[in-house]
């Protein structure tokens, strides 16, 4: 389609530069230290290598990091949605202030977040205490790396539905409701499909910042060994024996990991605006 | 270029904090001490007393600056370029990774007194007012019930010389063997709910977040633990045995001979065993290696047997691989499950 369209002119001048200084930017930045990190985990032999990326420890670590990454940024999808849904459509006392908090996990140190939320959470903790009550214990479970993990991903799914929100125009929810929708069917059927790319990328975004996070969750972790230990706490503890390589080698498997988890969501992205775009232009174009 | 960078940043830091000084840099002598993470109220008090001291020896004034973080960490930006005249650590193993890298002479432990290390502290419990739990040794620790606090063994410093505390104290019992030890290590381990990130989030849990029996530190901690939460919060219990805590210092020779700073070096650390640097560490709630002055303070410094990594586990070149190396006993305490 876009090949047999003529070329717009363009009004600024400079794709070469602008495509030259991006791919610069982007090999020093990001290509050189991966790899970097390649090169370094290629010391170790194929058999090494399996072995430090299979073992017991470790595993238990992927499934405790990718788990609870999973797991929070699921919640954040569901409450970041309704988070950004209210301070895009309603106005009331306090917004501003609301729309405020929302990037405090993005400027707050690490550390400090992962300290706040475990002296919260722990059994004596404001909101510990309650939990505990229910036998629910928080801080010092994989639970607390949930806890952290959600904390830190909310701005990222709030920020990426806002705009999109924005351009949703109230008109086509009346719309739909003068053509006989239902508000369960307005919803899902008219408003949800244009911000289910936005939602998957905020998902996406949010998961992707769980799975290296380190700083907050080793605070509420409790960092049990074959528990609550992520991978992360598994690379510093290599470095503390000032084995790189094999630290490399843990960090290679993640990332080839996050890699492939990214891609399936990119691609569920491209399939669910397509799919989108695909079911709107029929109708247009006047299906019988 | 991770060393140019670590130079750019070293003098980058050291033009913004003092853009004065930095005037007349070329008229004085500078020295970076690396050093770890809670050394920084020692240094904080002994880098006067030496300028001091220096400044009525020689006449020269001279510029200290410190570097506080991880002690691994810190060890690693010296090997990578950070250009540090002096390290003051608190574990040997840090050290002997820069002899390794050739960055520190391979005796350096035999080139100040003492095995190079100033003054020392050890291992003690800190328990809840009044030790409702009744918490007098080792044995009363592992018993089942008691929930022990302490920072992770295998990544933190503190949490190492804990796990070697316990093991030697197995190892001194009657019958006390390798098995034994490590039989004793697992049921402490058992007793922790958590392993914290580092010492002072040990702290933190124990003393703010209410959580545990007992707390397990370094005997220069608890003072910090006074002055912070007040002396009614908590009671310091002395085990029948427990652990010399050393902190070894070193001269980096690369760096001193390219900057022509050896004498300042030296003497630097020196200074540290007089008797003015000895008192600061008496001060700072660290056991001073002089004995009279350890007399002198002798009501905070209660007497306790202890053994060294050196004369239980062979030195921390042994201790290390054996106890916290991946598959070291650590490991296969966890994998016995």
């Amino acid at each position: 389609m876009p090949s047999t369209r003529p070329r717009p002119a363009r009004v600024l001048p400079g794709f070469s530069l602008s495509l030259g200084c991006a791919l610069v930017y982007l090999s020093l930045l990001v290509l050189l230290p991966l790899s970097g990190l390649g090169f370094k985990a290629s010391h170790l032999s194929l058999a090494e290598f399996w072995e430090i990326a299979t073992g017991e420890r470790a595993l238990a670590s992927y499934r405790v990091t990718f788990g609870a990454s999973l797991l929070a940024a699921l919640i954040n999808a569901l409450f970041g949605l309704v988070v950004a849904w209210v301070l895009v459509r309603y106005s009331f006392p306090g917004k501003r202030l609301i729309d405020a908090l929302v990037d405090l996990p993005f400027a707050l140190p690490t550390a400090v977040a992962g300290i706040t939320l475990a002296t919260l959470y722990s059994s004596n903790g404001w909101i510990g205490r309650h939990a505990e009550a229910f036998g629910v214990k928080v801080a010092f479970t994989p639970l607390g790396i949930v806890v952290a993990l959600t904390f830190i991903g909310l701005p990222f799914v709030v920020r990426t539905l806002q705009p999109v929100i924005e351009d949703i125009e109230p008109e086509v929810e009346e719309a739909a409701a003068s053509l006989g929708a239902s508000r369960l069917q307005t919803f899902l059927r008219v408003v949800f499909p244009g911000l289910l790319p936005a939602l998957l990328t905020g998902f996406t975004l949010a998961f992707s910042r769980s799975i290296g996070e380190y700083g907050s969750v080793i605070f509420i972790a409790g960092n049990m060994p074959l528990i609550s230990e992520i991978t992360p706490l598994l690379i510093i503890s290599k470095l503390e024996q000032y084995d790189v390589v094999g630290a490399t080698a843990l960090a290679v498997v993640m990332l080839l990991i996050s890699f492939v988890l990214l891609l399936a969501v990119n691609t569920l992205q491209w399939w669910a605006a397509n799919r989108h775009h695909g079911s709107a232009r029929p109708k247009a174009g006047g299906k019988p | 270029m991770g060393m140019k960078l670590a130079k750019c940043f070293c003098r980058l830091s050291a033009a913004l904090t003092c853009a004065l000084l930095a005037l007349t840099a070329s008229a004085q002598s500078n020295l970076l001490n690396v050093s770890y993470d809670v050394a920084r109220d020692f240094y904080k008090d002994y880098n006067p007393l030496f300028q001091k001291h220096w400044k009525a020896l020689t006449g020269e004034t001279i510029e200290l600056r410190q570097s506080h973080a991880g002690s691994s960490k810190q060890v690693r930006a010296v090997a990578d370029g950070l250009e540090a005249d002096v390290v003051t650590m608190n574990q040997a193993s840090d050290v002997d990774f820069l002899a390794e890298k050739g960055l520190v002479a391979r005796d350096y432990a035999k080139r100040f007194p003492t095995n190079a290390s100033p003054y020392t502290s050890t291992m003690v419990f800190i328990v809840r007012q009044g030790n409702p739990k009744a918490l007098k040794d080792w044995s009363d620790v592992v018993k089942p019930g008691i929930q022990v606090i302490l920072p992770h063994p295998k990544n933190t410093g503190n949490g190492r010389y804990t796990y070697l505390a316990a093991w030697g104290y197995a190892l001194k019992q009657p019958g006390g063997n390798e098995r034994t030890a490590q039989d004793f290590v697992s049921r402490l381990l058992k007793n922790a709910p958590l392993f914290a990130a580092g010492g002072r989030d040990a702290t933190t849990t124990f003393m703010q977040r209410k959580i545990g029996d007992v707390l397990i530190s370094f005997e220069s901690e608890a003072e910090l633990i006074a002055r912070e939460f007040g002396k009614g919060e908590f009671e310091v219990v002395y085990p029948s045995w427990s652990i010399l805590t050393e902190f070894p210092v070193a001269i980096i020779d690369k760096v001193v001979d390219k900057k022509g700073t050896r004498k300042q070096a030296q003497a630097y650390l020196d200074f540290l065993w007089s008797p003015t640097g000895q008192e600061n560490a008496a001060q700072n709630y660290l056991r001073p290696r002089d004995a009279a002055l350890l007399k002198k303070y002798a009501q905070q410094f209660p007497p306790i047997r202890t053994f060294t990594v050196d004369d239980t586990f062979g030195g921390w070149a042994r201790a290390f691989p054996t106890h916290f190396k991946d598959g070291g006993t650590f490991d296969q305490i966890y994998q016995l499950k």
